[in-house]
């Protein structure tokens, strides 16, 4: 019954001689959470870089409701209801809400050549946008955006995705930079643009947030595909081990306990 | 909670955020000191002529530089744009004496080319825009020195405008008030317009908040850049040809003044040096404050290096308090519960 939104298959993609994604074949349903898991340099940017049009596939296919699509820009595959959100939210610290919510698709009044910036109705939209979210604190859309906690950027920046009509919803390591609580607080909104039946595509490296809200695991290794797994089918070590490239943590773990005083130390920096 | 958007009280708290505040606070302090200092005659029609010609001067410029600063970007070809663009209108107009519209034509055309080369140097190549207009600045100001030699012969070209355009662009009004400052006054109110209501200028903020999220919004940065810096191409020459008007010759040299003048104009005017933040009647205010230190020095009978010790001042004075203006304005929304 549920087709894939957004599908992958085969998809290289290299950097002149640089090999940077192996073979990719990935598929994301609607009101599904997909999570895509790596290290650092495991090629997760340039994969959801290449989903929201940045980069184009060096070959391969991408569908969209089973149909091929090709994106020359990223406006292409925002058009097409693909949205990316950035780690901090890809918005701007020094403009107001009702702005930065609208940026470049701005509600105007007036006609003709005298077209004026309506803030008002950017304003209203913005607030209540973000309030279905259940992000009540923000009631104000003249408050400037850098006045916001970093789990309140990207609840807005989630809210402003999906009011624009997104379909496909790419997460760029949406709590890598939050607090525990700030970090719940994204959570909860992905389970609601899930809950709306967006195809939800979550990055991260912090496996606890993965799990917490994901239906379907992808880990990349070295810009292949290591394992593409449904949620339960395993267990959170696992899955951890598979992200560090296979080589079990326990050995590390053993060897931090060791030296406890350096474990310590060494387990905050990560 | 009732989103409270609609509702706009004026109270001292909001006035506080506005961005704006800083360089109005400073304009009425410089004022008053002058006024103070330099007496009835400052107050009086030429204490003011004398400091709005000043004004217009570098407000008609420092309007595009800031809203190139607003975007992220600086622009010091502004320098010598405005002796290229009078040296064209005087040697189309002067020396070949054809009508003053081609002159006028001539010089503008220098100023938007050399905007559109900015532009799409900076948006072609990873090279800081500052670089790149230091760069063009002394290429234009060599081609302006040897066109002018090679034509002409000499560093300066005398042209006398027909009446028409001597009122239009360079005729003093009582004797004291420069056409240019109704110039200025139109440039602010386009600008006004552009940056403040039309929803481009929201584009602007974007950009200069980030570029990479301002692109991936759909926003047409290169050529929106492009754009700015034909702006600021555009009124530089504007000046420059108003200059050819009101003294009736051309200078290759000259115009380097503008460079820092019209940067600290939009900075006193609370402009965000890295981009994202400023406003139009900022940069009209930090305009005025400069203005207003560098004609009072001489009614004030003080030391004109004094006038540059005060410029100064007021810079950093500026961009602290601008700083301060700026963290309550985002603390605000922080406290509030």
């Amino acid at each position: 019954m549920n087709k894939p939104v957004l599908e992958l298959k085969n998809v290289n993609k290299s950097f002149g001689p640089i090999d940077v994604l192996h073979d990719i074949t990935l598929q994301v349903k609607a009101g599904e959470v997909l999570c895509l898991l790596g290290d650092n340099g495991a090629g997760k940017s340039t994969l959801i870089k290449t989903l929201a049009g940045v980069h184009k596939p060096t070959s391969g296919e991408m569908l969209m409701d089973g149909e091929p699509v090709s994106f020359a820009r990223p406006k292409d595959a925002a058009d097409r209801g693909i949205a990316t959100v950035h780690q901090f939210g890809g918005t701007f610290p020094l403009m107001s809400i009702g702005r930065s919510f609208f940026v470049g698709v701005e509600p105007t009044k007036g006609f003709g050549p005298f077209k004026v910036f309506d803030k008002k109705t950017a304003n209203e939209v913005a607030v209540k946008a973000v309030q279905e979210f259940g992000i009540t604190r923000i009631t104000d859309g003249d408050r400037l955006i850098g006045g916001l906690s970093g789990g309140e950027r990207q609840s807005l920046a989630i809210a402003r995705a999906l009011h624009f009509g997104a379909r496909v919803l790419i997460l760029d390591e949406p709590t890598a930079a939050l607090g525990v609580k700030q970090a719940s607080h994204v959570l909860r909104v992905v389970m609601e643009a899930k809950k709306r039946g967006v195809a939800v595509i979550f990055i991260t490296h912090q496996v606890t947030h993965a799990m917490a809200v994901g239906d379907h695991f992808a880990v990349l290794i070295r810009g292949a595909l290591a394992a593409n797994f449904m949620k339960g089918e395993k267990s959170r070590e696992e899955i951890t081990d598979l992200m560090a490239g296979g080589e079990a943590l326990a050995d590390l773990d053993a060897h931090l306990e060791d030296n406890t005083g350096q474990g310590a130390a060494a387990a905050t920096v990560s | 909670m009732e989103p409270k958007t609609g509702a706009k009280g004026i109270s001292l708290g909001s006035l506080a955020r506005r961005p704006e505040t800083g360089s109005l606070i400073g304009f009425v302090v410089v004022y008053i000191f002058f006024a103070a200092l330099g007496g009835k005659v400052f107050m009086s029609a030429p204490g003011w002529s004398s400091w709005l010609n000043i004004a217009a001067e570098v407000g008609i410029i420092a309007l595009p530089v800031g809203l190139l600063m607003i975007s992220g970007e600086f622009d010091m070809s502004v320098g010598s744009v405005i002796p290229a663009s009078s040296m064209m209108a005087a040697i189309l107009s002067g020396h070949y004496e054809l009508p003053a519209l081609v002159g006028i034509l001539g010089g503008l055309g220098v100023g938007l080319f050399v905007g559109f080369v900015n532009g799409v140097i900076v948006t072609r190549t990873t090279i800081p825009s500052l670089i790149v207009t230091i760069g063009v600045m002394f290429a234009v100001m060599g081609m302006t020195l040897g066109l002018a030699v090679m034509i002409k012969g000499s560093t300066s070209v005398s042209y006398v405008p027909d009446p028409l355009t001597k009122s239009i662009l360079g005729q003093f009004i009582n004797g004291m008030f420069n056409v240019s400052i109704f110039w200025w006054l139109g440039f602010v109110a386009v600008f006004f317009y552009f940056l403040h209501i039309s929803p481009i200028g929201n584009w602007v903020f974007a950009l200069g908040g980030d570029r990479e999220s301002a692109r991936n919004a759909g926003i047409p940065t290169d050529k929106l850049t492009i754009g700015l810096f034909m702006m600021s191409g555009f009124n530089a020459a504007f000046v420059g040809i108003a200059q050819v008007m009101t003294y009736q010759s051309a200078q290759v040299a000259g115009g380097q003044s503008f460079i820092f003048n019209s940067i600290m104009c939009v900075v006193i005017g609370g402009v965000l040096l890295t981009g994202g933040a400023g406003s139009v009647v900022g940069v009209v205010l930090g305009t005025m404050t400069f203005a207003v230190v560098n004609q009072g020095i001489y009614f004030a009978a003080l030391d004109p290096n004094i006038g540059s010790i005060i410029i100064g001042a007021l810079l950093l004075a500026a961009v602290l308090s601008n700083d301060s203006f700026r963290a309550l304005a985002m603390n605000y929304a922080t406290k509030k519960k």
